[in-house]
């Protein structure tokens, strides 16, 4: 009995800062509609800050309480300065763009923290006071543990105080609904904005540094805790504090019991838990449903126009240059190469989905990923040939995609968009804790390309063929019918209804097409390789398709390839040196401010009068 | 008091407004008449800064505001009521009104939420009802009494009677009366014939973006009216 209360009060525990995170993430997104990738990495900061101020302060009750809220206090300031001094900018831009903008953040302090702390986890301070054990029918749970389970419906109290009873919270709650009109009746919008980043951060900060004393520091925390709040604010509900509170309880209690059932799958349960829920209550157990347009509208429209006579000689230009380069590259270039087309392939495929569908993912690793694993499993367990694996590959994505596809063009927007990453981290994480079968953590190695594709050249050509086959495949399709029937539903989910298409299969069709190629990618990745490890369909592999694509540009077709070309390139160049990450995120910062449409849609405006149509 | 000056507005590529000037004085209640899609709303728009016209100048109280954005207009005491209402369904009447308050301005009675709940005694009955759940006259009378928390000396209207029932609508004539008693100047858009009949001094017409007609609205005769407005 003991036992239970135990850990029933354990997952109360855990449930404390992922809801302070929640939280904050949800009070940022409400009012900016920025989702805030960063928001993980303020947690991480907080947690490192309030380690250097505690160990900074004389030992003691009262200072260490300071040391947390000082450290809470700085992530929250840290947060303001990055609202005004960058995202600020970027408001009129797309608001997918913002995504990247976070992103580069994420990087710049994953790096700035380790340079700052060192690789190593830190083990947490005990808080002084706090540091025994309480007896619960013969089983023993740690004070600290109660103090966090006491601090969560505090700060829940406080902030429903704070949203319900003062002026500021009324504007707050009102700038959710309406930014525009909030404006026209007087309320600054950009004070608000960075009031309400600062609140969020603040919050964030503060569960990075109340979780300390139980679990440390480490520089893996921010995209650990990303994903989990994502979950819980989806399954709360956006923008409902009450919904985040009780969803960062059901995951708390999930992994706390979860760990005594199935010691491998508390991941699992977690993205488990956010499908069935969505399922059912498509906003969230407390959610409303929103106007469709507020959240979709992510991807701004444009007309894509089918290429000029001109463009279609530049490529062609290209194609000669892909052609010859064998002749005159050094085997390293190949591979350089090779890796861009396949990246291009799938991020492509991220870009049907994204800009003529309509359909934001964050999770389009899972498909890639899952490409590169059905190849390697049919050559390690069967001895499949690799023709054979390459072509089985996208079939076998195409039906994964079915079945995640199902659950999500069921939503849109930016839910639908965290239900792709539920369904991305899932199969990572049966990749990842199913070792028996997938290998785990060790991957699978040796799969090497049939003796007829050995040679260096012959692969290279190989690959080109097949993803540009692919490219042109999804291209083509984009301005057939079943393109241009995707981008009604885009434009119009109601009138496409009307003349008698239906929405949902189409969407689910475009978006099984796009895991397909994207598997068919991730099969030719093993190949290239000769390994697959987990990390090929994990959150940053998501993250880094997501990145290309909007780098690029999503109102061009070329803009993926643009961008993966670019991605790739830069991440070759400067992934040797040391705090590379930092760079890469100040690059991608720099990118968004002076390319707000993406590298490709600037060079679109810039000379597109050059490539337009002279008989369209 | 509020002068436009030849005003270009465009949406992206599309030119909306063109060469659009009117003018209202201190205490002036001024009507816009067009028909649908005429360019009224935008011109609204335009003056309270949520687009930015590509030229020509407007000025209220002798300050240039159409690079101001909403915000700032609002504070320099330019109320404006959107045509789709747009109160906040989540919160509560007294709560949408205490998103429209504003530093009381000087020489004049502030509005307090008791005051406007003499005006409009229907949402005096239920201060704590959401937003969401009013009627449709009841939210456009929310609209207006939010706008007048700002204690606006010039208030713009658009559409203040569109699908509203005859009583209500009187009771917005009785509303703006009661404004200009207060020496408030108003501009509204409307497409009412009698009610814009009753409550205005003067009349624009604009077609296609351009001002077509002005007069009193005592010279503006039902003939015209209909030339410019019926379909
Ligand atoms: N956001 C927008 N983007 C592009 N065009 C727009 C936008 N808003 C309005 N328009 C166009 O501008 C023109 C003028 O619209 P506006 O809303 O100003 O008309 P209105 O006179 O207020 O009409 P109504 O009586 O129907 O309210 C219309 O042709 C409309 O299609
Ligand atoms: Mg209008």
């Amino acid at each position: 009995m003991g036992f239970y209360i135990v850990q029933i009060l354990t997952g109360l525990s855990n449930a404390s800062a992922l809801f302070l995170v929640a939280c904050g993430l949800s009070l940022i997104f409400g009012v900016t509609r920025i989702v805030n990738f960063a928001h993980g990495s303020f947690y991480m900061v907080g947690a490192y800050a309030a380690y250097a101020f505690i160990a900074l302060l004389p030992h003691g009750v009262f200072f260490f309480w300071i040391g947390v809220l000082g450290a809470a206090l700085a992530v929250g300031l840290l947060g303001a300065a990055v609202e005004t001094s960058l995202l600020r900018r970027l408001y009129h831009a797309p608001e997918l763009f913002l995504l990247v903008a976070t992103f580069g953040i994420v990087l710049i302090l994953q790096d700035l923290t380790r340079w700052l702390f060192g690789a190593e986890d830190l083990l947490g301070p005990r808080a002084p006071g706090l540091t025994g054990s309480v007896d619960i029918m013969g089983s023993l749970i740690p004070q600290y543990d109660l103090a966090l389970i006491v601090i969560a419906p505090l700060i829940l109290a406080g902030i429903w105080l704070l949203l319900h009873r003062t002026r500021w919270g009324v504007l707050v709650r009102a700038a959710t609904e309406d930014r525009e009109m909030v404006g026209a009746l007087g309320v600054n919008q950009a004070t608000l904005y960075t009031a309400v980043f600062f609140l969020g951060s603040f919050l964030a900060g503060l569960g990075g540094a109340v979780q300390l004393p139980k679990g440390g520091a480490d520089l893996l925390m921010d995209m650990n805790v990303v994903a989990a709040a994502f979950v819980v604010v989806v399954v709360g509900g956006m923008g409902s504090i009450t919904g985040a509170y009780l969803a960062a309880v059901i995951i708390g209690e999930l992994s706390s019991f979860g760990i005594l059932v199935l010691p491998q799958s508390t991941l699992v349960m977690m993205f488990l838990v956010m499908a069935v829920v969505l399922v059912i209550r498509p906003y969230g157990l407390f959610g409303r449903a929103e106007a469709p347009e507020q959240i979709s509208g992510a991807v701004s429209v444009s007309l894509l126009q089918p290429a000029s006579q001109r463009l279609r000689i530049l490529g062609l230009v290209l194609l000669l240059a892909i052609v010859l380069l064998p002749a005159v590259a050094d085997a390293f270039q190949l591979v350089l190469m090779t890796e861009i087309a396949l990246v291009s392939l799938a991020s492509m495929s991220l870009y049907f989905m994204m800009g003529p569908g309509g359909m934001l993912s964050f999770g389009h690793a899972a498909f890639f990923g899952g490409g590169a694993y059905a190849a390697a499993l049919m050559v390690h367990y069967f001895q499949s040939p690799m023709a054979l694996a390459i072509g089985l590959a996208p079939l076998l994505t195409g039906l994964l995609a079915l079945v995640i596809g199902w659950f999500c063009v069921r939503l849109s927007g930016v839910y639908m968009a965290m239900l792709t990453l539920a369904f991305a981290q899932i199969c990572w994480s049966i990749v990842f804790q199913w070792g028996g079968f997938t290998g785990g953590d060790d991957g699978i190695l040796s799969i090497w390309p049939a003796d007829w594709a050995s040679g260096k050249v012959v692969f290279y050509y190989l690959t080109m063929i097949i993803c540009i086959g692919g490219i042109l495949a999804l291209r083509y399709l984009i301005f057939a019918p079943f393109g241009y029937t995707m981008r009604a539903c885009r434009d119009s989910a109601l009138r496409a209804e009307s003349i008698g298409i239906n929405l949902r299969n189409h969407q689910w069709l475009a978006f099984a097409i796009a895991g397909g190629f994207a598997g068919l990618a991730g099969g030719i990745y093993v190949f290239s390789k000769g390994s697959v490890f987990p990390d090929a369909m994990a959150i940053p592999r998501s993250f880094d398709f997501l990145l290309m694509v909007l780098l690029g540009g999503v109102n061009t077709v070329f803009g993926p390839i643009v961008g993966s070309a670019a991605f790739i390139w830069l991440h070759d160049k400067i992934s040797r040196i040391d705090f590379w990450q930092f760079i890469l995120g100040c690059i991608f910062i720099v990118l968004v401010v002076a390319f707000p449409h993406g590298i490709a849609g600037y060079v679109n405006r810039r000379f597109g009068r050059y490539f337009v149509n002279q008989n369209y | 008091m509020l002068q436009v000056d030849s005003i270009n507005t465009f949406y992206g590529k599309a030119q909306i407004l063109f060469d659009l000037s009117l003018e209202v004085d201190q205490g002036e209640v001024v009507a816009l008449l067009g028909r649908n899609g005429a360019g009224k709303s935008t011109t609204f728009k335009s003056i309270i800064g949520m687009v930015t016209p590509q030229s020509g100048c407007i000025t209220f109280n002798g300050k240039e505001i159409h690079r101001l954005p909403p915000h700032k207009s609002c504070v320099l005491g330019l109320g404006y009521v959107p045509e789709d209402r747009r109160i906040f369904s989540r919160l509560t009447i007294l709560e949408n009104l205490e998103v429209g308050k504003q530093p009381v301005r000087r020489g004049r009675v502030p509005w307090t939420p008791e005051r406007l709940f003499e005006l409009f005694p229907n949402l005096g009955e239920k201060p704590d009802q959401y937003g969401g759940n009013l009627s449709g006259g009841e939210q456009q009378m929310l609209t207006i009494a939010r706008t007048l928390m700002g204690n606006p000396p010039m208030i713009i209207l658009d559409e203040p009677s569109e699908g509203l029932a005859p009583v209500i609508v009187e009771l917005l004539a009785k509303t703006i009366g009661k404004l200009k008693v207060e020496g408030v100047s108003v501009l509204l858009a409307e497409h009412n014939w009698n009610f814009a009949k009753t409550v205005c001094h003067r009349a624009y017409i604009v077609q296609q973006g351009r001002i077509c007609h002005e007069s009193e609205i005592g010279e503006l005769s039902r003939e015209t009216y209909e030339k410019y407005l019926a379909i």
